[in-house]
């Protein structure tokens, strides 16, 4: 065969030959099949600890009430006691060292979430007490009459 | 007639061509193979119990602060989705935003900004349905995936390389459950991982945490031990579409025929 039909042939060889080559230094070491074998298991076994050192947000209540238990024991006395602080005040992260100063939710929605009645059987929003936002003071947030950590009615402002 | 140099020559030549295809390979021992796989001694599982859910979208909100999911940004690791059935055989089934805001109207979101008010009168059922990665004991996203950058570790949990992930999207597609998506700030597959970073530490995942309800659990199968395990294997729990073979971890009480 005449060699102008090898040569592009030999292109080839050579570059699956560089390739082979640079493979053992670029793939790193930890890079092969694992527990759950070649068809599931074949990864970067470092990549797991990557996954594992991300920063934890939300710190659960526990954690606010090493300083704030006067505020968990009262909201415990209520039905609002089933609520994460951090639903409304957002995540503690380094709390109090960063950030010193929480972002609440004061919103109207974050009330509704829960609270706009919707009668749904075979689902549990139907049991909680419940407003229609269009005809119950629209417009105003629940805050300026109620008050989240002392829900009970007997709480409003 | 061959010369000694030209034999030599020729055998150099065959041995360099047959050991560069050979460099290419891993010889794998049955012995080794097996020995890889080991048991492990955790087996993540999540329960989700539908009566309990109310809509209210904490779950999704602490989903999307603890996982650095850009939260304007319409992708999300995990859901919640509305399911209204009216007595006419009709089925409104929503989740405006992932369920972010939770439900706070009546109004059904159809999309394209058209909305449906369904009456209490019509209602024949209604509830809600949180979403999250199944965790599959036989993942189909991660046998497509071309690069291996998204496997199942030892305990279940599949998770992505983003340091490995060509943004094929080959991943996205193949998931049944669609709980795959495009992250919009690495531009990688990305996917709920039972927050991989809290449930190793011993904590709750975050959409667990912040659940007021307990509709969501998450717990160690292997554990007998462990609540959620014993709901499991002691309780009728359903899974979502077994037809796919793909033996999801993910397991829900008062499942309807109606959730896809």
């Amino acid at each position: 065969m005449k060699n102008h039909v090898l040569r592009p042939l030999f292109v080839v060889i050579g570059i699956v030959v560089i390739v082979l080559l640079i493979r053992p230094f670029y793939v790193p070491k930890d890079f092969g099949i694992h527990e759950r074998g070649y068809m599931y298991g074949w990864y970067r076994e470092g990549n797991i600890e990557d996954w594992k050192k991300v920063t934890v947000k939300y710190q659960g209540k526990e954690y606010c009430k090493a300083c704030h238990q006067d505020k968990v024991d009262s909201i415990d006395r209520t039905p609002h006691a089933i609520i994460q602080c951090e639903n409304c005040h957002g995540p503690a992260m380094e709390h109090p060292s960063e950030p010193p100063k929480l972002a609440i939710d004061r919103t109207r929605e974050q009330c509704l979430r829960c609270h706009t009645k919707l009668l749904y059987p075979s689902s549990g929003r139907a049991k909680l007490r419940g407003i229609d936002p269009d005809n119950h003071n629209p417009g105003i947030e629940c805050v300026m009459c109620h008050n989240p950590h002392k829900p009970s009615l007997e709480g409003l402002k | 007639m061959i010369s000694r140099r030209n034999f030599l020559k020729n055998t150099a030549k065959a041995v360099a061509g047959i050991s560069v295809p050979l460099a290419a390979l891993e010889i794998l021992s049955p012995a080794r193979v097996q020995a890889l796989k080991a048991d492990s001694a955790v087996r993540w599982a999540f329960l989700v119990d539908t009566y309990k859910c109310v809509g209210c979208g904490f779950c999704v909100k602490a989903c999307k602060l603890e996982n650095e999911i850009p939260y304007d940004a319409n992708v999300t690791r995990t859901w919640v989705e509305r399911y209204v059935l009216t007595k006419d055989g009709k089925l409104f089934a929503d989740s405006p935003k992932g369920a972010r805001d939770g439900f706070i109207s009546t109004k059904i979101d159809l999309g394209m900004g058209n909305f449906h008010d369904v009456k209490k009168e019509e209602i024949k059922k209604a509830f809600f349905v949180p979403k999250l990665c199944n965790q599959c004991d036989n993942p189909p996203c991660v046998q497509v995936c071309p690069v291996g950058a998204t496997y199942q570790a030892p305990d279940g949990v599949v998770l992505v390389d983003r340091t490995w992930c060509i943004g094929c999207g080959y991943c996205i597609m193949a998931c049944p459950y669609g709980v795959r998506f495009f992250h919009p700030k690495y531009h990688t597959a990305e996917k709920c991982n039972f927050c991989y970073h809290r449930i190793t530490k011993g904590l709750k995942t975050a959409c667990v945490q912040a659940c007021p309800f307990g509709a969501r659990q998450i717990g160690n199968i292997k554990d007998p031990n462990d609540p959620v395990a014993k709901t499991i294997t002691t309780e009728r729990v359903g899974i979502l579409k077994s037809e796919y073979g793909t033996k999801p971890h993910v397991f829900y009480i008062g499942l309807d025929e109606e959730v896809r």
